[in-house]
């Protein structure tokens, strides 16, 4: 497990244990990644993160043409390995939790266990102010900074 | 009343007894559930599920026969859990104070209904 900030890592591997999810990734609602567990390679993380927050997007804009509010969670179920999507509000601003996980679990634990992650996320958030969003110039070095600790090389 | 609702109430009418739910075994979700305020029915049927589908791969993996019933005894109380038909687990939450073997008796008759 890798966490860009020091003060997800405590709440996101108590999920983990927790858990016993097979991937996890944290992520901003634009797609920046602020923790992943499992992943092997930096472009499996960009890939699921863009797909992640791209879906998030996408049931977003469903949900306001049916005239509801927003989705909180997307559930798949597979045969081998399911995967749960949720959207959380942080003092960080609305970010997204991308869970994989299999058989030797279930959604009911995987879902109690990441909303005691997001409670004690939201507890143990720095309350400053919310960082400004990435400008296009600067966007590649700081993917590449951010993978790198994502990596650890 | 609904079958399932007629299951729970028939479960939580027995002293002692804080609660009742039907959870999903594969899923660990709640099917249908009558608590008592303070009683956390997700946690309770996302744990129970996943205590009586491990037993279930557990005993089955060991040629062993499925339980029939499961009792989880804490300091404050029990989680009592009993395998039902179409992957449905009834299970109850129960104070120190309880008539567990009441409360077994009426969970076997109720899950058995289920089918």
């Amino acid at each position: 497990m890798r966490a860009l900030e020091p003060w997800v890592e405590l709440p996101l591997q108590a999920f983990l244990d927790e858990s016993a999810a097979r991937l996890t990734l944290l992520m901003t609602s634009s797609g920046q990644v602020v923790a992943q567990h499992g992943f092997a390679r930096s472009l499996d993380v960009m890939t699921a993160a863009a797909l992640g927050a791209g879906i998030v997007a996408s049931t977003e804009e469903m949900a306001r043409l049916m005239g509801g509010s927003r989705f909180e969670a997307l559930v798949h179920h597979g045969a081998r390995q399911s995967c749960l999507l949720s959207v959380f509000a942080t003092p960080r601003g609305r970010w997204i939790g991308l869970v994989v996980f299999g058989p030797e679990t279930s959604v009911g634990i995987v879902q109690l266990f990441f909303d005691r992650m997001v409670s004690e996320l939201e507890a143990l958030a720095p309350r400053e102010a919310v960082a400004t969003p990435t400008l296009a110039e600067n966007f590649e070095h700081e993917l590449n900074a951010s993978l790198k600790a994502l990596f650890g090389r | 009343m609904t079958p399932e609702a007629m299951v729970l109430d028939r479960v939580t009418r027995v002293p002692g007894v804080r609660g009742a739910l039907l959870a999903s075994a594969g899923d660990g979700l709640v099917v249908a559930e009558q608590l008592m305020d303070g009683v956390d029915g997700r946690a309770a049927a996302a744990l129970a599920g996943a205590l009586v589908g491990r037993l279930l791969r557990t005993t089955g993996a060991a040629g062993l026969e499925s339980p029939l019933f499961v009792h989880l005894r804490a300091e404050e109380g029990s989680l009592l859990a009993a395998p039902a038909p179409n992957d449905l687990v009834l299970v109850a939450v129960v104070g120190p104070d309880a008539n567990i073997g009441l409360a077994r008796l009426e969970m076997l008759d109720a899950a058995g209904r289920l089918g």
